[in-house]
């Protein structure tokens, strides 16, 4: 075993309502990686993505975040660890600005002018007053996505991070996947878009039970 | 490590405060609430002010309990449906701190506020004199109490679509003794007895509300989180 793997999934099994979803998920994540998660709708991917970030309890098997189960390094994984889930996290009533300094309040780097270069890195700088619910389904993720711009986090977890988007925004988005992958970073992303990367991985998740693969 | 416990606390109240202020007309519904049923009370039972002042102190505790009873159903379900309260769960703080601090937001925009308008509500119910300071320290204690318990309630329901009816039934035996002393107080206090030792017991409930109230809404977070 390589002790040298970020994130370690063995045999990762989830059941609800007595019917298997997924079983004998074995993956490994290093730094430098980038892995997609692929499947069909209804295949997982999500609920995959929540065991990982440990909001679900898996039913079988282990994760391992620099070798040791995450339930015993629990503090340490969810500080290296960020997640943009498929709901944005984004308070319709609050501006972009306010959303995006509550979502890194943790983080060390949480100063005006780091949230002020992250959302023009988004392309939201003229909105930073504008309430959220004024703004548009792309631009409601992309001050989700703008935590990325601040985040020291060493892993991302980014469900359908895509979705939404415009070309150019996943064009950049791509970027700064690849340069966060190069300073030694990794991410888990789901998405059933084909990315541009380089040290791309994908990783398939088979059709649930009963639907044509 | 003692700095990030205290930033989730700080973080969450400013952001729950400043999101109430944002939603004003919402935030101040169960005010509006208390304060209307408070005044239909002399229409339908009695102008007489002899028997108002016998029923006023109960009257008003009821409105305040069920006001906060009203409010407390919405006070994680906007952030279980955008997502924040997953981010919340996954945040490496202690889960109790940010909680403590959601519930302190909706004290401070539901519970002081009604306690600051009841003696409005006591000129309007004839209380006696002698019930005003007693009515507001009872409040001031006793819906901090109800928020804290309710919030329990409000993370056991979060993942269920219509979780209020059974919000209610889950927390009214809990809000029992609230009542019970909250009014005491106040009526300890009307009829001349040292109002104290009511007084004393609620806030004997507030002080083991805070210490366990929100170990116990993470834990339901948790648990209903999971499905």
């Amino acid at each position: 075993m390589s002790q040298s793997s970020l994130i370690k999934v063995e045999n990762l099994a989830f059941e609800r309502d007595d019917s298997c979803l997924f079983d004998n998920i074995n993956l490994a994540v290093d730094s430098g990686d980038i892995l997609q998660i692929e499947g069909a709708n209804g295949s997982g991917k999500t609920t995959l993505l929540r065991i990982l970030i440990t909001a679900l309890q898996p039913s079988a098997g282990k994760i391992l975040y620099k070798g040791c189960t995450v339930t015993d390094c629990r503090y340490q994984y969810l500080s290296d660890m960020l997640y943009i889930g498929h709901q944005p996290a984004v308070k319709q009533t609050l501006t972009a600005e306010e959303n995006l300094r509550w979502m890194v309040s943790s983080s060390a780097k949480s100063n005006q002018l780091a949230i002020n270069d992250a959302l023009a890195g988004v392309g939201l700088s003229g909105y930073s007053d504008v309430p959220c619910y004024a703004l548009s389904a792309g631009q409601h993720r992309r001050v989700a996505l703008a935590r990325l711009l601040i985040s020291e986090a060493k892993l991302w977890y980014l469900d359908e991070p895509f979705t939404a988007i415009d070309k150019q925004g996943v064009s950049y988005l791509e970027a700064r996947l690849q340069e966060h992958a190069d300073r030694g970073g990794a991410v888990v992303l789901t998405s059933h878009q084909d990315l541009a990367l380089n040290n791309l991985r994908k990783y398939s998740l088979s059709a649930p039970a009963g639907q044509i693969a | 490590m003692a700095h990030s416990i205290n930033s989730g606390f700080s973080a969450w109240l400013r952001r729950d405060l400043l999101l109430a202020y944002r939603r004003r007309g919402e935030a101040a519904s169960p005010l509006v609430f208390f304060v209307m049923v408070s005044t239909l009370i002399p229409l339908g039972l009695t102008p007489e002010s002899a028997r108002l002042a016998e029923v006023a102190a109960g009257m008003i505790w009821v409105m305040a309990l069920l006001a906060t009873l009203l409010s407390v159903e919405g006070l994680f379900a906007s952030d279980y449906q955008d997502g924040s309260l997953e981010q919340l769960l996954i945040t490496p703080q202690l889960l109790p701190m940010p909680l403590l601090g959601k519930i302190t937001a909706h004290w401070l925009t539901t519970g002081l506020p009604l306690t600051l308008v009841s003696p409005l509500l006591g000129v309007m119910l004839s209380l006696p004199a002698a019930g005003y300071l007693p009515m507001l320290c009872s409040l001031a204690l006793g819906t901090a109490c109800l928020s804290l318990t309710g919030a329990v309630g409000a993370a056991l329901t979060v993942s269920l679509r219509k979780g209020g009816l059974l919000l209610s039934l889950l927390v009214m035996p809990l809000y029992m003794p609230v009542l019970i002393f909250g009014t005491a107080t106040v009526n300890f206090a009307v009829d001349g007895l040292n109002w104290l030792p009511p007084l004393a017991i609620l806030g004997a409930l507030f002080a083991a509300s805070v210490a366990l109230c929100p170990l116990a809404a993470a834990g339901a977070l948790r648990l209903t989180s999971a499905n």
